[in-house]
C-alpha cells in the first residue's frame, strides 16, 4: 500500500504528461484545427490523406529510410571497427577512447554547424572551401562533391556527421563487450585452429548480438526523430533533398499554423518509433521473466 | 553561427513557454511596455532602438522589454509568438508582415482594431492609399505599418556590367542575352542563395510580375487570374531557364552569403528585396547598382513592417502611446534610415535618407503598388508557405507543369481559387 502511494505521484504525472499528451496529440490530428484558435471539428483522417499526398512529405519519409538505414550501418560498422582496434591492448588506449567518445559530448547543433562548414563545397567562382579545399590541395580534386547541396547527396551528408558523432558511442559500447567476453572462449577456438576472422565471425560477434540490438535500438530512435542536426546543417535542403519529418512537423505547426496536420505527423512517428522499440521491449520483458 | 543560436531561442522560448503557467497574464499595473519582433541584426536592431528613443522622449519613466527573436523573415519569432498568444500572454505589441500575415493571428478573436487610433492620428490620410487597402482585413486596420520595403529590386554589380560594356536588362530577352556573355566569361550571370527557403519563391515574384504585369500577378492572389494561365507557363520556364545561370552551391548560401558573389566581382545580378542595400553598406561594398528586373519597371512589389495590439496586453495605454510613436512622422524618420526601408508615411523628411532610399520613395509615389506574399502582404500565411515550398522545390525539380498544378492546388486549398 505504501508502495502504492510512493509511486502514485510520478504514475499520475506520467499518465497525464506523456500518455495524455500523447492521446491529445491523436485526437487534434483528428479535427480541423488549421488556424491559431483551435477548431476540434471532426473531420477523420483527412489529415493524414493529405499528409500522404504531400510531396514533401513523401521526401520526408524517403530521406527518413535513407538515413536511418546509412546511419545504422555506418555507425555500427566504424563503431566495432574502432572497438576490435583499440582491444588490441595498444598503447595510451584511454587517450584514443576519449578522442573517439568526444563527439558525443557535444550538442547536435554544435555538430550540425561544424559540418556545415566543412561541406560547403564552395564554388569554381569564389574557390572551393572545406573538405573539397582539402581534396583539392591532396591533389584528390575528382572526389569533390556538392555534399549537401546536391539533392542526389542531400542527407546523406547528414549521415556523416551523425556517424561521426555517435560512432564513438557504439564503440565504447561494443568495447564494453568485447572486455566481457572470456579469453577462455577465444582460446578455445584458436586451439581448435580457428584463424582470428574466424574467430570474430563465430565466437565473438554473436557474443555481442546484444549490444548490437541495443545499440540499433538506440540509433535507430535518435535517427527517427533526428531535428537540430539537419536545421543547424542543411535546413531543408535543395529540393526537400534534406528534409525530415520533424522538420515539416515544426514548420506546418508553428510557421503554417496548421496544427492538425503536424499532430498527424507527430502520431506517424510516434508510431514508427513504437514500431521500431516494442518489439525490444516485449523481448526484453520476456527474458527478464525467464529468469 | 549566430543564426544557429536563433534556434536554440526558439526551442528554449517554447518549452518555458509550455513551463510557465498562465498565471501571469492578469498583472496588470506595471509601468513597463513589452515589444516583440525579430529586429536582432544590424540596422533592423539600431532602428528599433531609434524608434525606443523616439518613444522614451515622450513618455519617460515606461520601462521598454524588448523581446526579441531572431530569424531572417521572422520565420522563429512567430512560432513563439503564436504560443504566446493562444497561451493568453501576449507582448503588449508585436511586429507583423502588413497584409493578410494579419490572418495568422486570428484578429477577430486575438486582436484589437485599431480604427479609432487611425482616425485620431489621422493615419487615414498621412498612409498612401495602396498601404490603407493592403492593411484592412475584414473592414478594421489591426496593425500600424511603420516602413516599406522594396521586394523587386535587382542589384547588380558595377564593375563587371561596365567591363563587359552592359546595361541592366529590360526585359527577359536581354537578360538572357547578358546571361550568356557573363557566362562565356566564367562570371555567374544570376546569384541566388536559397538555403533558407524562401529566396525562390522571392525571386519567382519578380518573374511573374515581369510577365504578367502589375495587374495579372495582383489577381493571382484574389483569383481573378488563375494559376492555370498560359502566362503562369511561361514565368516557370523563364525561371527555370534563369535558374540554369545561377551559382552552383546557390543551396549552401543564405541571400546575404550569395552577396558575396557581386562583392568579389564574380556575380552579375542578384533579385533581393532592398535589405540588400544596407547589408551591401556594412560590407563597405559601394560599386553596386539597381534596377528593377526585367518587365518590372513602373511596378512596385512591396513589403511592410507593422505592430499590432493583442487583446489582453498587460500595458494597453503603453501600447497605445507605441503604435502612436510608431506612425508618428518623428518614429518613422528615427527608425527608417537606420533599418534602411523608406516610411509608410508620405511626408518624412527625403535628406535623412540615402540615394538609393531616395529612388525608392520616388518610386513608391508613382509606381503601380503590388502585395509581396513571401513576405506576408499578399496571402494568407498557410498558402504563402506552400507557395514557397513549391518554388524552393521547383529550383530543383524544374517540372514546370507540377509546380503549376501545385501552385493551383494552393490556390484552391486556400479558398482563392475555385
Amino acid at each position: 500500500m505504501t508502495s502504492l502511494l510512493l509511486i502514485a505521484p510520478s504514475v499520475l504525472a506520467v499518465a497525464v504528461f506523456v500518455y495524455g499528451f500523447i492521446g491529445f496529440t491523436a485526437f487534434a490530428s483528428l479535427t480541423k484545427w488549421d488556424a491559431l484558435a483551435p477548431d476540434f471539428t471532426f473531420v477523420g483522417l483527412r489529415n493524414y490523406v493529405r499528409l500522404f499526398e504531400t510531396v514533401r512529405f513523401q521526401i520526408d519519409l524517403r530521406n527518413t529510410v535513407t538515413f536511418t538505414g546509412f546511419f545504422l550501418v555506418s555507425c555500427l560498422s566504424l563503431g566495432f571497427l574502432l572497438a576490435v582496434l583499440l582491444d588490441q591492448r595498444i598503447r595510451a588506449e584511454g587517450v584514443f577512447r576519449s578522442i573517439f567518445l568526444f563527439p558525443l559530448a557535444l550538442s547536435f547543433i554544435v555538430t550540425g554547424v561544424v559540418w556545415r562548414w566543412l561541406l560547403n563545397p564552395g564554388s569554381v567562382q569564389l574557390g572551393s572551401t572545406g573538405i573539397n579545399l582539402l581534396l583539392d590541395r591532396i591533389g584528390l580534386g575528382l572526389l569533390k562533391s556538392g555534399w549537401y547541396t546536391d539533392p542526389k547527396f542531400g542527407i546523406k551528408a547528414v549521415v556523416i556527421a551523425a556517424t561521426w558523432q555517435m560512432s564513438g558511442y557504439v564503440m565504447a559500447m561494443y568495447l564494453a563487450g568485447l572486455r566481457g567476453i572470456p579469453e577462455e572462449l577465444r582460446e578455445a577456438a584458436r586451439v581448435d585452429g580457428a584463424s582470428s576472422f574466424q574467430v570474430y565471425r563465430h565466437i565473438v560477434v554473436p557474443l555481442l548480438n546484444p549490444i548490437t540490438l541495443g545499440a540499433v535500438i538506440i540509433l535507430g530512435h535518435i535517427s527517427l526523430k533526428i531535428f537540430d542536426l539537419v536545421v543547424a546543417m542543411t535546413g531543408p535542403g535543395p529540393g526537400f533533398s534534406s528534409d525530415v519529418p520533424a522538420f515539416f512537423m515544426f514548420d506546418t505547426t508553428f510557421r503554417g499554423n496548421n496544427f492538425a496536420q503536424g499532430a498527424g505527423i507527430a502520431i506517424i512517428l510516434l508510431v514508427m518509433i513504437a514500431v521500431l522499440i516494442v518489439p525490444y521491449l516485449v523481448y526484453s520483458l520476456r527474458t527478464e521473466t525467464q529468469r | 553561427m549566430v543564426r544557429h543560436m536563433r534556434w536554440l531561442a526558439v526551442l528554449s522560448v517554447l518549452l518555458i513557454g509550455a513551463v510557465i503557467p498562465i498565471g501571469s497574464a492578469g498583472a496588470a499595473g506595471t509601468n513597463k511596455l513589452e515589444i516583440f519582433s525579430w529586429w536582432t541584426a544590424g540596422g533592423e536592431a539600431e532602428g528599433l532602438a531609434g524608434m525606443f528613443a523616439a518613444y522614451k522622449q515622450r513618455y519617460p519613466g515606461v520601462e521598454i522589454v524588448n523581446a526579441t527573436v531572431a530569424g531572417g523573415a521572422g520565420t522563429n519569432a512567430k512560432a513563439v509568438l503564436a504560443t504566446r498568444l493562444t497561451g493568453g500572454d501576449p507582448p503588449d505589441s508585436f511586429q507583423v508582415h502588413a497584409g493578410l500575415e494579419i490572418q495568422t493571428y486570428d484578429p477577430e478573436k486575438f486582436l484589437e482594431p485599431l480604427d479609432s487610433l487611425y482616425k485620431s492620428e489621422g493615419w487615414d490620410r498621412a498612409l498612401p492609399k495602396g498601404v490603407l487597402t493592403l492593411l484592412q482585413y475584414k473592414g478594421h486596420y489591426w496593425a500600424v505599418p511603420v516602413n516599406i520595403h522594396r521586394a523587386n529590386v535587382l542589384w547588380y554589380s558595377k564593375k563587371v556590367f561596365s567591363a563587359n560594356n552592359l546595361t541592366p536588362p529590360k526585359t527577359f530577352a536581354e537578360f538572357f542575352k547578358i546571361a550568356d556573355t557573363l557566362k562565356a566569361k566564367g562570371i555567374v550571370p544570376f546569384v541566388l542563395g536559397d538555403k533558407e527557403g524562401w529566396e525562390s519563391g522571392h525571386a519567382f515574384e519578380a518573374v511573374l510580375i515581369g510577365t504578367l504585369g502589375a495587374q495579372g500577378y495582383a489577381g493571382l492572389w484574389t483569383g481573378k487570374t488563375q494559376w492555370t494561365d498560359a502566362r503562369v507557363t511561361q514565368a516557370l520556364n523563364t525561371y527555370k531557364r534563369m535558374i540554369s545561370y545561377t551559382n552552383t552551391d546557390h543551396a549552401a548560401l543564405t541571400w546575404d552569403g550569395a552577396g558575396q558573389y557581386l562583392i568579389n566581382g564574380k556575380g552579375a545580378m542578384q533579385i533581393m528585396g532592398d535589405w540588400q542595400n544596407g547589408w551591401f553598406q556594412s560590407k563597405n561594398y559601394s560599386d553596386y547598382g539597381w534596377a528593377t528586373p526585367p518587365g518590372n519597371a513602373g511596378v512596385f512589389d512591396a513589403l511592410s513592417d507593422s505592430f499590432a495590439l493583442p487583446k489582453r496586453a498587460k500595458d494597453r495605454d503603453n501600447a497605445l502611446n507605441w503604435l502612436r510613436v510608431a506612425g508618428s512622422k518623428a518614429g518613422q524618420e528615427a527608425f527608417n534610415p537606420k533599418k534602411g526601408s523608406i516610411c509608410a508615411r508620405t511626408d518624412c523628411n527625403q535628406a535623412l535618407f540615402n540615394a538609393y532610399l531616395q529612388s525608392a520613395a520616388k518610386d513608391w509615389q508613382s509606381n503601380t503598388l503590388v502585395p509581396s506574399v513571401v513576405h506576408g502582404a499578399a496571402a494568407i500565411e498557410s498558402w504563402a508557405v506552400k507557395y514557397k515550398d513549391i518554388m524552393a522545390l521547383f529550383v530543383t525539380s524544374g517540372d514546370v507543369a507540377k509546380t503549376q498544378a501545385s501552385l493551383q492546388a494552393a490556390c484552391k486549398d486556400a479558398g482563392v481559387c475555385k
